[in-house]
């Protein structure tokens, strides 16, 4: 009896101690996090600062790309980096949208779960796979059928048709812009789907009781009650997008020329480190591409900053 | 508990041992360029089962390559653009030449077949700065009054990595168009005036069947790997020459290797009568301050590739170093790498 109290005393203690080192151990990880984040933007812009000296500002409004003279500006880059990935979203989320609507609201339960998975496949596949495809399947496709119809008809129209010039490749920034779509989409509708089923039945139920119909439902009642992860939905789908290396680079054609055609070729700037991070044989020439990090960095940031921000009003508003 | 923390130490010391045994079994790892990766990884094959030395190779790119001997994490190096003998001095580093690479302009143009269409170096660089715009230009036509051209636009197709090839190239554009030499020069890669930018060998080859009135560059072994339309060229001496083995072996034979510093000797534009004009050595690149073992034991494998490595490189396209250059190169050995006041090399061999 007294050694069983004993014994549990101990273990007591013993439990005790565990916590605080249990306690210690899990606030080191959280704040290994910290330090690893820290440690990158540190070692981005400490990379970075010889590019940034030499080119300044315009750095980001220069489109010169010349390694022979050591020159260099990422305007291309960046708006390449932006086209693509905001023709990303232009497709994929009406798409997702449409999507998780039909899975959550419209359809027959047997093909709820055979839809929902083979979505989220899509995101099990590799990039280089897409970027594979892209290459070889889409680009021609697009090049033999699609573009040269695009040149004919939007081409001619005047005030977008500066988009949609010149000879029609394949690739480029539209046909890149088209995978990313296809890339993003199972994240943004696993997301819709996900926070589409929170609303309660007894809204919808209301809704549909008083007449409405289904696109009123969706429209009034499902939307707004989600916005917030909608929005979450569409910002992973986009950080994804701009951060896509592979299968961009496979696709937009890798020129630093700065055109406005979207069929032209152009460059990202995860393509750009991709293809030349490791030929970048001069010390300045290697800062710049510490520079483009740093850059897509902060564009990712600026992205999440304007989501939270977005949410937050949203809220606000929501709220009053 | 106390089990689980006996087989942890367990599996600790073995994973230990195992480190230990892989240091002392010597193994060798470069890094460098791409255009010697296949001939390369079968030479390691080859050397692997002739003497049971692995040699670990990543074709990482030339700039990566010399980065790395640089930052001493590598054996030797690869790269198909020399370095300069200041380079080296800096650096610590030797360089000489391992096999030649060749250089094909590839197109696909409707109706035109392997070997049909002839360019010369001025056309190329007039096509590459955006000059000649059509495939019926007349600067194309002149040169190929059989061939009947297509009213269709040029697209130039690039390599969008740095590469030795595109240097190579661009210096041979250099050479035959002073335009060329003035506004874009000779890089590893360059401010192109027009185009579109494929990654690797491979993806220019894929570009290039894939966009109709397209023009590319490749290294040869990629053009009969991919059964790509190879174009023709008018060399030096005003000849026009089929890409083959004989007409790259014509402009290695030309390369004179003595009268310059390092090996440094860029290899397009050669004359002779049946030279290839686009062809390159490409390098191997060690550090003179490694351990006299260490460069022995990479200065064994190169010098078998060299010899008994000739038939696998001929079997890729890649053209050997003639035996006087080869004599040449370890001469060099012996005058580069000394330790302790005696040459490391000729090694006794066993």
């Amino acid at each position: 009896m007294v050694d069983a109290v004993i014994r549990e005393s101990g273990i007591g203690t013993r439990g005790r101690a565990l916590d605080v080192v249990f306690r210690a151990a899990t606030f080191f990880f959280a704040i290994l996090v910290l330090v690893i984040l820290f440690g990158i933007v540190a070692a981005l812009i400490d990379g970075a600062l010889p590019a940034l000296k030499q080119f300044g500002f315009a750095f980001i409004v220069d489109s010169s790309w010349d390694p022979v003279k050591q020159i260099f500006g990422a305007f291309p880059a960046i708006y390449g980096t932006l086209i693509t990935s905001f023709i990303a979203m232009l497709i994929g989320i009406p798409l997702a949208f449409g999507i998780a609507i039909f899975i959550t609201e419209l359809c027959p339960p047997w093909l709820k779960r055979p839809i929902g998975t083979l979505i989220e496949l899509l995101a099990a596949i590799p990039s280089i796979i897409y970027g594979i495809w892209g290459l070889f399947v889409l680009a021609p496709m697009l090049q033999s059928h699609v573009q040269p119809f695009l040149v004919e008809t939007l081409g001619a129209i005047p005030l977008i048709g500066f988009l949609f010039e010149g000879a029609p490749l394949g690739v480029g920034m539209l046909t890149a812009g088209i995978i990313l779509s296809i890339m993003v989409l199972p994240f943004i509708t696993s997301v819709m789907r996900d926070v589409f089923e929170t609303v309660p039945t007894v809204l919808k139920e209301s809704a549909y009781g008083i007449g409405a119909t289904t696109f009123e439902v969706v429209w009034n009642i499902v939307l707004p009650y989600t916005r917030t992860g909608v929005i979450g939905g569409v910002m992973l789908g986009l950080g994804r997008a701009l951060g896509e290396t592979m299968a961009v680079t496979f696709v937009i054609g890798n020129s630093h020329q700065f055109m406005t055609s979207l069929l032209a070729p152009g460059t990202t700037i995860s393509a750009t480190l991709a293809n030349e991070f490791s030929e970048a044989d001069t010390p300045i020439y290697l800062s710049v591409m510490f520079a483009l990090g740093l850059i897509l960095s902060v564009i990712t940031l600026l992205v999440l900053a304007a989501a939270k921000f977005m949410l937050s009003r949203m809220e606000r508003q929501g709220g009053s | 508990m106390k089990a689980k923390t006996i087989l942890l130490l367990g599996a600790l010391t073995a994973s230990l041992g195992f480190i230990g045994a892989g240091a002392q079994a010597q193994n060798l790892s470069g890094a460098g360029g791409t255009a010697i990766y296949p001939v390369l990884s079968k030479w390691a094959e080859e050397y692997k089962k002739a003497t049971g030395v692995a040699v670990n190779y990543q074709a990482i790119g030339s700039g990566g390559g010399i980065a790395q001997i640089k930052a001493k994490t590598v054996d030797f190096a690869n790269s198909d653009k020399p370095l300069t003998p200041d380079e080296l001095a800096a650096a610590g580093l030797v360089q000489f030449p391992q096999v030649v690479i060749s250089i094909t302009p590839v197109v696909n143009v409707e109706g035109v077949k392997p070997g049909e269409l002839v360019l010369d170096g001025p056309t190329l660089a007039d096509i590459f700065l955006g000059k000649i715009t059509d495939w019926d230009d007349e600067a194309i036509k002149k040169l190929n009054p059989k061939v009947k051209l297509p009213k269709a636009k040029i697209t130039t197709v690039h390599r969008s990595d740095g590469s030795g090839t595109t240097f190579n190239f661009t210096d041979y554009l250099g050479k035959v168009s002073p335009e060329w030499k003035q506004k874009v020069g000779s890089d590893t890669s360059v401010s192109w005036p027009t185009g579109v930018g494929g990654k690797g060998n491979a993806g220019v080859a894929q570009y290039v069947n894939q966009v109709k009135g397209a023009i590319g560059y490749v290294e040869y072994a990629y053009v009969i790997e991919n059964k790509m339309v190879y174009t023709k060229m008018v060399n030096q001496a005003g000849n026009t020459i089929e890409p083959t083995m004989a007409a790259f072996q014509a402009a290695a034979s030309n390369a004179d290797f003595t009268k310059v510093k390092d090996f440094y000797l860029i290899l397009t534009n050669q004359p002779g009568d049946k030279s290839w004009p686009i062809t390159a050595a490409t390098y191997m690149l060690m550090r003179k301050d490694y351990p006299a073992d260490k460069n022995q034991a990479v200065l064994k494998f190169l010098d078998w590739a060299l010899k008994k490595g000739q038939k696998q490189a001929e079997a890729l396209a890649y053209v050997p170093m003639p035996d006087a250059v080869v004599k040449q190169i370890e001469d060099a050995w012996a005058v580069n790498f000394v330790t302790d006041g005696k040459p490391i090399w000729p090694v006794a061999m066993k």
